[in-house]
């Protein structure tokens, strides 16, 4: 454990450390020596980092430690606060998009059997727009923006700040692993932070691949991809950042947001939940069915806002499964096993679980499955009971079990009284009905006539609430929930005469005087144009006098 | 004026006696018994009950209670400075400018907005669902609990609870026990002025509060400190429940390069020495280089007898440290100091009061540089260059806020790019607060969330994102539809990127 000056290396390089002399670093009171230090000095070698503590020896960092470190000391250097440099970050993790396709689409077909055009259509697509949005706007996200003033400060620069917050830790989820990695990344990027990221170890290649030609295009100092499972992701909680942005299950989120709880660290979750789908008698049932279709078996209905449970009246409920039966069809042919575009289930324990999910309900269309390639057919329940095995967890699979419901009320209270799902969907023509379902339920995002699309629109905040997750990202929202939005008031020494107001001894007639100065808000459109009419006047008078001078 | 929460009243919320509920002239009586009965399960659920049935979710009720809370205030004001007064000793002009004038103004700013902020919130689209109704909607989160703290008891728990109304949330709320005036002023008063159905108080210490916490929340709003903040989060963790803290942390107080000292030195001792030091976002500490501190004494030593008079203990206008302990705390710190001390230091237990100190020659692991001092103890640690100052900030947590003292506009820039901090001001304190355009809150240890004005009602609302599509152009989406193919893949790239200007209208024709 003690090693003198980094023996795998003759000559070490000694770091600078003015960052890590008063603050230990993260995770330093886990370590062996069992309590928070100071680092006196730091040694890096090509393999490892080398910290000496207090006493004499030098304590070689995990892994986890020193990408967190690396991240932190090039945070600290500044480099990343002028706009230039992100957007430069952004171009580059453009090229490696354009120029590693065919890497990153061969990675994804081994994980989850995607086709080319699919992982472009599901994955690709939505990031390049995402950077590109992020490249054209950054300079407006990142000025400063003015905010109201009172009286006291209507001289002032009264503003909001936009700056980085530090190391941001992204954890990735494996349903899309590109997207859902690389798009809070772009957003941290062009806020300016450091970003640790690490990947789902589920999807084995795609991790590997991000692992080994992300830092080609990235600066690698900067944003560091950590690797691994368990161990070393409750490795990486352990150490302090400034942000943690989590893709996962509740059960996970849970964890993640008890270890920041250690650091005082702030956390965006995007969990999942079951996505109701509503579909309204007075609707045109054929073009709905094609939607829910589409939505649900696209990426083989491992997709977090995927329609997960179908609420129909019973007169529907046949037209419904016949419906499905056509669009399979169409999509997916009559064999959808030896389809390209129809996916796998990521691993085997996850179609045993969701193999598992159809025990006790009657299948309608589909069910028949392949362990050996993990593939399970578009599957769809009728008659389902709400006590059954598939409504008690989120199914992320290709099933789609439908529930009768007797009225659109009976819906309501059926969504309300469940854990507050991530997407709503519902299919109806009676505008009146859709506007009363949003008024009366609640969910991370609701979509009416259509499935998955708000996802698409960057200007839409993306994101959870309650069970679903906290926090939103997307666009400008992503660069805001990774800024810290500072609010600053510039003020002049000036005008002293106006302070005497508020400073003791105190007076009623002061008093007066204060609470109309400090605090005053109200009606201040008017305010402010009295002042400036007032201000023009005197403005005026002092040219009038020098004139006649 | 007792109400069960879950009978039948008329919706101002005065009073038809709980069945089954002790008999009892006070309503705090009745929580206590729910207490005994199911740890506070038989409050949170007749509030969730009443979110449930949509009660607080129209905008009128919002603009009822938020009127309510307005007369609240006029018709008791002197209450409310009394129990200020017996707390802290709270000078009336404090009281009234940072505890009254800031929540009505929060409160008319509150009533003058809530329309705007309520209405949804068209966004951009891209060429596929140009023809589609895409708004966010802001949407209450569900039942909030909003604990405040003990420095301005009364401020610190009804800004959140206006901003948690006008996001149409029900609220409960927990006051700081050790303010007990403002405690038990606050027991009586919420619930004869605003809907019993829909907010309620509970007090405690501690231990009543780490029960509280084992219950399923919307949100929790905290202010206090670090150490219970980790806990609040830990038990929030449990359920899910996203978190508002506003804790403190020393905030620096930078001077350095021309300045006018006096102006200087009065508006740092005014922003200090506010409620006995005893403010978040005071300024803790004053860094300044050798030169600056000869002329900063003096100066601070003339403002401070301006103020409070040559003898501030018998001068109305400084007030009093809350608690025993705290006064311990305090009178430790200073005794283990090794500063000099060159203004105050006299102490008195029985007042509870500490004159106002000015401390020099404070080496930089000074005692008094371990935690945030929160009373009117003010040490200066002196720098050389501005670079030194700037290094010195960085090397400690995020402050809640920074301040900085300068006439060169360059130093002003230089700190502000080159540190962070929850807000920032320049050549004054606290002031930057006072502005509801503003959003409050800190950064990394000094909190997370924000609030005030616009930012709290965010805060207490879900942004949801709403999405109304059309049956029409079925057509176009077959683009979308496996089978997947190379030319509809080009189209769609095409229809889902964001268009530079022009592109929508040539859409539509």
């Amino acid at each position: 454990m003690v090693i003198q000056g980094g023996k795998s290396n003759p000559e070490p390089t000694v770091c600078s450390v003015t960052a890590l002399t008063t603050t230990p670093p993260a995770g330093l009171r886990n370590w062996s020596l069992g309590c928070a230090v100071q680092v006196i000095d730091c040694v890096c070698t090509d393999v490892c980092v080398f910290l000496q503590v207090n006493t004499s020896g030098y304590y070689r960092m995990t892994r986890e430690q020193q990408a967190v470190e690396q991240a932190r000391r090039a945070f600290l250097t500044g480099r990343s606060r002028p706009l230039d440099y992100r957007i430069r970050q952004l171009k580059s993790l453009r090229c490696f998009i354009a120029e590693k396709k065919a890497d990153i689409t061969a990675a994804l077909q081994k994980d989850l059997g995607k086709s080319e055009n699919g992982t472009e259509l599901y994955e690709m697509l939505s990031l390049e727009g995402e950077i590109m949005a992020a490249v054209k706007h950054l300079p407006k996200w990142a000025a400063p923006r003015p905010m109201e003033k009172n009286l006291l400060t209507i001289m002032d620069e009264v503003y909001v700040q936009p700056e980085p917050l530090g190391v941001v830790l992204i954890i990735g989820a494996w349903n899309y692993p590109w997207a859902v990695t690389l798009k809070p990344l772009i957003g941290a990027i062009a806020a300016g932070n450091a970003v640790v990221v690490k990947p789902s170890e589920v999807c084995v290649h795609t991790a590997k691949v991000m692992e080994d030609l992300l830092p080609l295009y990235l600066d690698k100092e900067m944003y560091p991809v950590v690797t691994g499972g368990v161990t070393e992701t409750q490795e990486l909680l352990k150490q302090r950042f400034d942000h943690i942005f989590y893709t996962g299950n509740c059960m996970v989120g849970k964890l993640v947001m008890e270890a920041a709880s250690h650091h005082l660290t702030p956390v965006i979750l995007e969990l999942g939940g079951k996505s109701p789908c509503y579909i309204d008698k007075d609707c045109d049932i054929t073009v709905a069915c094609r939607r829910v279709t589409w939505g649900k078996y696209v990426n083989c209905g491992q997709t977090c806002i995927a329609p997960d449970y179908i609420l129909c009246e019973p007169s529907i409920q046949d037209r419904v499964v016949e419906e499905i039966r056509k669009c399979i069809k169409e999509f997916y042919t009559d064999d959808p096993k030896n389809f390209a575009d129809y996916g796998r289930i990521i691993n085997k324990r996850h179609f045993k679980r969701v193999m598992a999910l159809l025990e006790g309900s009657t299948v309608a269309l589909g069910g028949d499955s392949d362990e050996s390639e993990r593939y399970i057919a578009p599957t769809v329940l009728r008659d389902v009971k709400p006590e059954a095995k598939v409504m008690q967890e989120e199914i992320f699979g290709p099933i789609l079990p439908i529930l009768t419901v007797s009225s659109a009320d009976e819906a309501i209270h059926f969504i309300n009284s469940r854990e507050k799902p991530l997407a709503l969907y519902i299919f109806s023509s009676n505008k009146k009905l859709i506007k009363r379902m949003i008024a009366e339920t609640s969910s991370g995002g609701v979509l009416a006539n259509d499935c998955l699309v708000h996802f698409t629109v960057s200007a839409l905040p993306f994101g959870g609430v309650g069970n679903s997750g906290m926090g939103c990202y997307h666009g400008r929202h992503t660069f805001d929930q990774l800024s810290h939005l500072r609010s600053c008031l510039i003020r002049g020494l000036a005008m002293e005469k106006i302070n005497t107001v508020r400073y003791p001894p105190h007076t009623t007639e002061k008093m007066r005087w204060a609470r109309l100065l400090i605090l005053r808000q109200v009606n201040l459109g008017r305010l402010r144009c009295m002042v400036v009419v007032t201000l023009l006047g005197m403005l005026a008078a002092f040219m009038a006098q020098r004139l006649r001078k | 004026m007792v109400t069960s929460p879950g009978s039948k009243q008329p919706e101002t919320g005065r009073a038809v006696k709980g069945a089954g509920a002790p008999s009892t002239d006070h309503c705090w009586l009745y929580w206590t018994w729910c207490v005994k009965m199911d740890g506070y399960k038989t409050v949170i659920d007749s509030l969730r009950a009443s979110f449930r049935s949509g009660f607080s979710l129209p905008e009128q009720f919002r603009l009822d209670q938020l009127e309510a809370l307005v007369t609240l205030i006029r018709e008791n004001e002197k209450q409310i400075l009394e129990a200020l007064y017996k707390d802290l000793g709270k000078p009336k002009f404090e009281a009234i400018l940072s505890e009254i004038d800031m929540v009505m103004n929060e409160l008319s700013f509150a009533i003058h907005n809530l329309k705007t902020w309520m209405a949804p919130e068209y966004v951009t689209k891209n060429l596929a669902t140009k023809l589609d109704h895409c708004f966010v909607h802001r949407e209450p989160l569900g039942v909030v609990l909003i604990i405040g703290t003990w420095n301005y008891p009364f401020q610190l728990i009804l800004l959140p609870l206006v901003a948690a109304i006008a996001a149409g949330n029900c609220a409960i709320l927990k006051p700081s026990e050790i303010s007990p005036a403002t405690e038990k002023l606050l027991v009586d008063l919420i619930p004869k002025y605003l809907s019993q159905k829909c907010y309620a108080v509970i007090c405690g210490g501690a231990e009543e509060t780490k029960k509280l916490l084992e219950n399923k929340f919307d949100h929790i709003f905290y202010t206090g400190s670090q150490k219970v903040a980790r806990s609040i989060l830990q038990a929030a963790a449990v359920h899910l429940t996203p978190v508002t803290l506003e804790l403190g942390g020393k905030c620096p107080c930078l001077i350095y390069g021309n300045l006018d000292i006096k102006a200087a030195a009065k508006r740092l001792a005014w922003a200090k020495f506010f409620n006995a030091g005893q403010s978040c976002v005071a300024p803790d500490y004053v860094l300044c280089n050798r030169e600056m501190r000869e002329a900063l004494v003096p100066a601070l030593r003339q403002a401070l007898e301006d103020f409070y008079s040559p003898r501030p203990r018998e001068c109305a206008d400084i007030g009093r440290i809350v608690s025993e302990r705290h006064w311990t705390r305090l009178a430790d710190l200073l005794q283990r100091s090794t500063g000099t001390v060159v203004i105050g230091g006299e102490t008195d237990k029985e007042e509870k009061y500490i004159a106002p100190t000015v401390l020099v020659d404070v080496p930089e692991t000074d005692a008094l540089m371990e935690e945030e001092i929160f009373g009117p103890i003010l040490p200066i640690i002196c720098i050389d260059t501005l670079a030194d100052g700037v290094n010195f900030i960085n090397a400690r947590e995020k402050p809640l806020a920074l301040y900085v003292f300068s006439d060169e506009s360059k130093v002003v820039t230089t700190v502000l790019e080159q540190t962070s901090s929850g807000g920032f001001c320049s050549n004054d304190g606290i002031v930057h607060m006072s502005l509801p355009g503003l959003p409050f809150g800190g950064v990394g240890n000094s909190g997370m969330g924000s609030y005030h004005g616009r930012w709290g009602f965010e805060t207490f609302s879900h942004r949801r994102a709403c999405m109304l599509r059309g049956w029409g152009l079925e057509r176009i989406n077959v683009l979308r539809y496996p089978p997947y193919t190379e030319g509809n893949l080009g189209w769609l790239r095409w229809a889902t990127g964001s268009k530079r200007k022009g592109w929508g209208s040539c859409s539509l024709m």
